[in-house]
């Protein structure tokens, strides 16, 4: 009966959806004020039985409803709580439901919180996530519905995937979602600019901070991925290149470009059909991630299950959605008014570059992700695109952008006297090209990439300083940041600061941690030890465990410096009782300057072990990088002038909506 | 280039790609085809590994429908499908040939004896010359060999239950129907 509720739940949040995609927006077409108003409630109820129906859909796992057949097929008795909770999205048909609840939020969140919009934006916005929502909800209920029963009832459930059961991705896919579908938010008001004819400013103001805090969703997503990979994949990488991740992954590049391109239109008032476009892009390259992770097309680590007739419903949503909009934004494009114009050294023009950069880059990871199958399509053969190809690429234009990201934040908007800013940047064009030189020559570090690296770190962080210096020396020093960080534009200011730092940990942490790691395939006895990188690692044999739901074989390593013990690690082979795939669980010693990194290879005759042995130098740079650009993302997104001056434009607005009514 | 045009541009690039899209539907990119396949299996001749005096040899297929699976200690796959290959020698539908790969006697001999023989006989490719020339790339692989002693179809990964039941099993019988 409850799994029955979810599913009617669901029809009914799919009704709303249709009548929120359509009767507000005439509504603003005929000025039915009443129709428009309907766009609030619809939201919220849409909300709330998504809500019921993704509850009802816990509740069968929790109580191991296996009547229920995705219940049945990915859930298990023996499943401890947290894994049957995060088993309701591991696999298709339940995280599709988490998609669609996740939008179901994100609409109701829009309905909320931007209560100042004008009611006739906040009708189309909501109206826009409406026509998503329809697409996703009866792509659900009428080729995946999570509450299909099943007869005969079987006494025990399949399980979920073992890759899955991992505190690290039992998070990790809804980050990654509340990224993806945030996305929607800044789709939404662009489309509802586009319809409504009015791409200024405050519509910039509008979608900024909603599109920061998506962004800053799908970072935290990614870096929990990457970091899920490294520990539970017993590689020792932390970025395969896999369509999965490059899915994810073009989003957040194009999320940046937009992040940045909103910056210019909600200042100068350029770049309109620029920010218009990358806000359609980003969340058709988030419908395309769904698109690939869901129908086969491509092969990847991440094995979901994949279905044609899944692939060609998709694959029509897409033409619907992102053909609908492209051609809405070649009917209206030429119609959009040019903004400010600006000098050839401006910030302007230095954002436009770093634009430029990201959504190249954005194109090659599609080029490179979608290869195989064009090769495929056309007959050509078969090929696989791999590290090579994306690495080459990003050892090419991410050192350009890290000089252009060092010079913008030091331009002046509109015209910037070239000599004023060279004098700004000697010192720190002097510390970074000594620092990059140091370490590349033969004599000290004798490593380019180090060289490349370190130079383009020491010239983010040294520009990062001087613009600092620079802000607040009229402001009266150190003693000014708290009061300039409660200004407003002071925390977009600091949100910026903060996500650069990020980035030049970023690079120093994937050179460091590529150039120097050392990995050893080493076959070692109980007892014995072996030296690695000035750690002594000992092996004290391999034991049997159990835990709840699996079987293990847990190995003891002693790590010792300087014969004092500093950490013991516990590397195990698990084998998991339903499924009985094997898998590894690394033993890791994590810290801030390096990592220990040990997992089990086979076993060997004489209770013998091949070990996989790595030390990773500044390896969680690398993910504290990242999390200090999604950190940065949500200063910049808490700055206080989105609500000042969203509390403004609504009065002008309810002054126009009296008028109207009047 | 007309100014309407430059803004159709994105919804152009974006309808070809739909295209390529679409197209990729209906192709498995999980699909290798071997070059092998359709032709006479590659002639070797390498010693047994449970017995170095004796040999096994291509001409050992001839006459019957039979299986090559390829398999060695090292590899992680080989040893989950194992049981498979264990409940597939046990129905005796199909004899299994093994080419134990690039392996070491002892710890193979070894294996064999803690998880079961399901081999009719194994060669023994210490070097890994004939993987080589049998186009392998990967462990676990199986080549279905049929009564002239062509290969008519490659497995790459380990078998599963359903891929046996499914795939193998059918086809095995209607090898055995063809005129040797």
């Amino acid at each position: 009966m409850i799994p029955e509720l979810g599913h009617f739940a669901l029809i009914l949040a799919l009704c709303m959806a249709l009548v929120l995609a359509t009767v507000p927006l005439l509504g603003t077409y005929t000025r039915t004020q009443s129709w428009v108003a309907l766009a609030r409630p619809l939201a919220w109820a849409q909300f709330l039985f998504l809500a019921l129906a993704f509850a009802t859909l816990m509740h069968a796992f929790l109580v191991d409803d296996f009547s229920v057949l995705y219940v049945a097929n990915h859930g298990n008795t023996q499943l401890p709580e947290i894994y049957k909770i995060s088993a309701v999205w591991g696999a298709h048909e339940g995280s599709l439901l988490l998609w669609a609840l996740i939008l179901g939020g994100w609409t109701m969140a829009v309905s909320l919180f931007a209560r100042n919009l004008p009611d006739e934006v906040l009708a189309r916005v909501l109206a826009v996530m409406g026509m998503v929502s329809i697409g996703f909800l009866s792509f659900l209920l009428f080729t995946s519905n999570p509450f299909e029963r099943v007869f005969p009832v079987p006494v025990e459930g399949g399980e979920l995937n073992p890759l899955l059961q991992d505190p690290g991705l039992a998070i990790h896919p809804p980050m990654l979602y509340m990224g993806y579908v945030g996305m929607s938010v800044a789709f939404a008001f662009a489309i509802a600019a586009l319809l409504g004819g009015r791409l200024d400013a405050a519509w910039a103001r509008w979608s900024r901070p909603w599109t920061l805090v998506a962004w800053v969703f799908l970072t935290i997503g990614i870096v929990l991925g990457s970091w899920w990979a490294y520990a539970e994949l017993g590689w020792g990488g932390w970025w395969f290149w896999d369509p999965v991740e490059n899915a994810s992954l073009m989003p957040w590049l194009a999320g940046t470009a937009l992040v940045h391109s909103l910056a210019v239109t909600e200042k100068r008032g350029a770049f309109k059909r620029w920010t218009v476009l990358l806000a359609l892009l980003g969340f058709s390259l988030s419908l395309l991630g769904t698109f690939l992770v869901r129908s086969g097309v491509l092969t990847s680590v991440h094995a979901f299950a994949s279905d044609p007739e899944r692939g060609l419903f998709i694959l029509l949503f897409l033409l619907l959605v992102i053909g609908g909009s492209l051609l809405l934004y070649a009917v209206r494009a030429p119609g959009i008014s040019r903004g400010g114009g600006f000098a050839t050294v401006s910030r302007e023009s230095l954002l436009l570059g770093n634009n430029v950069l990201l959504v190249l880059m954005t194109a090659l990871v599609l080029i490179g992700t979608l290869a195989p199958l064009l090769y495929d399509a056309m007959g050509w053969g078969k090929i696989s695109v791999g590290f090579p190809w994306f690495n080459s690429m990003l050892v090419t234009f991410m050192p350009l952008m890290v000089v252009l990201m060092g010079i913008g934040p030091l331009t002046r908007w509109k015209q910037q006297d070239p000599n004023e800013l060279l004098r700004r940047l000697r010192l720190a064009l002097a510390l970074s090209v000594a620092a990059g030189i140091a370490a590349a020559v033969p004599l000290l570090g004798d490593n380019w990439s180090l060289g490349l690296a370190l130079g383009l770190s020491v010239w983010l962080v040294s520009t990062l300083l001087t613009g600092l210096f620079l802000r607040l020396r009229g402001k009266g020093g150190l003693r000014a940041l708290a009061a300039d960080l409660s200004a407003r534009g002071g925390r977009s200011y600091y949100g910026m600061w903060v996500a650069h730092l990020g980035v030049a940990f970023f690079i120093l942490g994937i050179t460091v941690a590529t150039q120097f790691d050392i990995e050893k395939d080493q076959r070692m006895s109980p007892g014995q030890s072996f030296e690695l990188a000035g750690y002594r690692l000992q092996f004290d044999g391999v034991v049997e465990a159990q835990g709840p739901n699996y079987a293990a074989q847990r190995g003891t390593i002693r790590v010792f410096r300087d014969s004092k013990q500093i950490a013991v690690l516990h590397p195990e082979k698990r084998v998991y009782q339903v499924q009985r795939k094997p898998m590894t669980e690394a033993g890791v010693d994590p810290g801030f300057m390096r990592d220990i990194y040990v997992s089990l290879g086979e076993p060997l005759p004489n209770g013998d072990w091949s070990l996989r042995l790595y030390y990773k130098p500044l390896v969680r740079w690398i993910w504290f990088g990242g999390l200090l650009i999604g950190a940065g993302g949500l200063l910049a997104a808490s700055d206080p002038r989105y609500r000042l001056r969203h509390r403004r434009t609504a009065s002008e607005g309810d002054a126009l909506a009296a008028g109207g009514r009047a | 280039m007309p100014r309407f045009l430059r803004y159709l541009l994105p919804l152009a690039l974006f309808l070809a790609m739909a295209a390529l899209l679409y197209r990729g539907l209906s192709i498995d990119p999980r699909f290798v085809p071997s070059p092998l396949v359709g032709k006479p299996a590659p002639s070797f001749s390498l010693p047994q590994l449970e017995n170095p005096q004796a040999t096994v040899s291509n001409a050992d297929f001839s006459g019957k429908v039979s299986l090559l699976n390829v398999w060695a200690t090292w590899c992680v796959s080989c040893r989950a499908e194992h049981s498979v290959l264990m409940q597939l020698a046990a129905t005796g539908a199909v004899p299994i040939y093994g080419l134990n790969y690039k392996d070491e006697r002892p710890l193979a001999l070894n294996w064999l004896q803690q998880f079961g023989d399901p081999y009719h006989v194994n060669a023994f490719d210490a070097d890994g010359r004939v993987g080589i020339n049998w186009g392998v790339y990967g462990t676990p692989e199986t080549f279905l060999i049929d009564k002239r002693g062509v290969i008519r179809h490659k497995f790459t990964g380990p078998l599963t239950r359903d891929i046996v039941q499914r795939e193998l099993l059918p086809l095995v019988q209607q090898l055995k129907a063809e005129q040797g």
